[in-house]
């Protein structure tokens, strides 16, 4: 196969970046989408050209490492799929094929198509613990738990944080991303105990890294590669005006008698 | 107070106005497109068409236990406020996520996004346009060279206008890009308001999308009825009344 790769090339996070274009020869449709660039990189040295900065970890889908926007979709044209499991049968001979990195305020351009993605970090720690017993091994089933809410709990914590929500919404938001993660505690008798301040704590540092509003496009659901529904957005909206509008106010510290 | 303060801050929180006053507005125009279907139901026994009763009806709305037009300005009031706050929310959500992609992408392509909901902003502001050109069209009888307007002949005043096409058809038009932005508007609530489940979400859209269709449609009958003579039209001079009444027969205050 012969493919043309347009590439965003930018040298650092300063730097003013713009689309590179190449011609990549011997492309075999059995090769993934990173072992092609892979290829193209080991062209670019050849050449004495500073190869494709990229970031990719696992190669096997679980990870979330291989941020490439692929033809104007996050992990490029096929569904529930991230890049490095994106193969080149998926393309045409003589395909055109742009590739950019994720594009966010919140998540900077650090060299060509690698981004900063620390601000999904912060929100994580923005949501704390959860309080739970610490001493032997519980028996398992000490805690009894609906298996269709441990499921959805689950399919929530597929999440692999790779950023694919934030590149695909036209909004830049990360709501999908802070939804999942809510949710998988929230659900779960274990993280009960903290539920709203934990939510009310996610969103405030998503708003604080820059992070755009959700307009319910859908099109972070569409483009996630674990296929996480948006009905989580729904319950953590859902959540989020029950521990702003209902929940008790903090008073810890301030309570007086008389 | 320091709730909502709170709660206006996050984006979610702005939604959630969106979604509360994009709620009040769309239970008007279900009840503004219902009020308006007395156009079809002819006159009373006195000659005024019903519709010009029905006007009435609202300006007396709450008599005798209150003065008349207080419980009509205080809907008003409410859908000034709506309005107002609808739009305050979704400026500053749209300058929030301009700020969120400073570079955009060079090739870009939907997987899911609906028209309806890119263009919710474009949809917004003629929408905004429109009530303050219908206000002073048909309520305060301000822009008389779209047709002769006379304070209470609510059914004349439409037929006056909508029998010229060239205000007939940017009414159309109007109604259908209110039909766009309910059809994600009404969905979009629901998700906003945490009210959406997989379980619900079949029923939610296609409410939706009744409704947005619905009150489209209902809307589009109007100056449709007058154009293409379901409805009598008049000239604008406001001769050749189907229905010829003075205005006193209604009780005026
Ligand atoms: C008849 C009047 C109107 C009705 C019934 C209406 C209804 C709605 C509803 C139900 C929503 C969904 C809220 C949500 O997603 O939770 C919405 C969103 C929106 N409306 Fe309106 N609206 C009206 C007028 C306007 C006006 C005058 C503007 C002016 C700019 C506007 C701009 C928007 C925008 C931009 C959104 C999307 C907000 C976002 O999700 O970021 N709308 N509208
Ligand atoms: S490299 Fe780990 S998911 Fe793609």
């Amino acid at each position: 196969m012969k493919i043309k790769l347009h590439v965003w090339r930018q040298e650092n996070e300063k730097a003013k970046g713009k689309m590179e274009s190449y011609d990549l020869d011997g492309v075999t449709p059995d090769m993934s989408f990173l072992e092609m660039m892979d290829l193209l990189n080991e062209k670019l040295i050849g050449e004495s050209i500073e190869p494709v900065a990229f970031d990719h970890d696992c190669r096997e889908g679980v990870c979330g490492a291989c941020s490439m926007v692929v033809n104007g979709e996050a992990h490029g044209p096929q569904r529930e799929t991230t890049t490095c499991q994106l193969y080149m049968r998926h393309f045409n001979d003589g395909a055109e094929i742009y590739v950019e990195p994720w594009r966010s305020a919140a998540f900077p351009v650090v060299r060509d198509l690698t981004v900063d993605r620390s601000a999904f970090d912060r929100i994580i720690q923005a949501g704390g613990f959860i309080s739970n017993h610490s001493g032997p091994k519980p028996e398992p089933n000490s805690i009894p738990i609906e298996p269709g809410v441990a499921e959805t709990a689950l399919d929530a914590a597929s999440c692999i944080g790779c950023g694919a929500c934030v590149a695909a919404c036209p909004n830049g938001s990360a709501m999908l991303f802070t939804a999942a993660k809510v949710s998988h505690l929230g659900m779960l008798p274990q993280g009960q105990t903290e539920r709203y301040d934990r939510v009310k704590n996610m969103t405030t540092q998503m708003e604080e890294e820059g992070f755009g509003s959700c307009r319910n496009y859908a099109e972070c659901e569409a483009q996630c590669p674990k296929g996480i529904s948006i009905a989580f957005i729904g319950r953590m909206n859902s959540d989020y005006l029950k521990a702003s509008l209902a929940e008790p106010v903090d008073r810890r510290g301030k309570m007086h008698a008389q | 107070m320091k709730r909502l303060k709170l709660l206006f801050a996050s984006s979610i929180g702005k939604k959630f106005v969106a979604a509360v006053t994009g709620l009040i507005m769309f239970g008007f125009l279900l009840g503004h497109a219902a009020g308006h279907m007395k156009i079809f139901t002819g006159a009373g026994a006195d000659g005024v068409p019903h519709i010009d009763h029905y006007g009435q009806f609202l300006k007396d709305f709450g008599a005798p236990a209150l003065p008349p037009m207080i419980a009509l300005w205080g809907a008003r009031l409410m859908l000034l406020g709506s309005v107002i706050l609808h739009v305050v929310a979704v400026l500053m959500l749209s300058d929030q996520n301009k700020k969120a992609r400073p570079v955009d992408y060079v090739k870009k392509k939907r997987a899911a996004a609906s028209p309806a909901a890119l263009y919710m902003m474009v949809t917004g502001t003629l929408i905004l346009a429109f009530i303050v050109l219908h206000i002073l069209h048909f309520t305060t009888g301000n822009l008389p060279m779209l047709g002769k307007h006379v304070h209470g002949e609510v059914y004349n005043n439409m037929a006056r206008s909508f029998s010229q096409w060239w205000v007939a058809i940017p009414y159309l038009i109007m109604m259908v890009i209110i039909g766009f932005h309910l059809y994600h508007g009404v969905w979009s609530l629901f998700q906003t308001l945490g009210l959406d489940n997989p379980d619900r979400n079949a029923l939610l859209r296609g409410f939706a999308i009744v409704f947005a269709i619905g009150v489209t449609a209902t809307f589009c009958l109007i100056p449709l009825s007058f154009m293409f003579g379901g409805e009598p039209a008049v000239d604008n001079e406001g001769m050749n009344r189907i229905y010829e009444y003075t205005h006193d027969k209604l009780s005026s205050h």
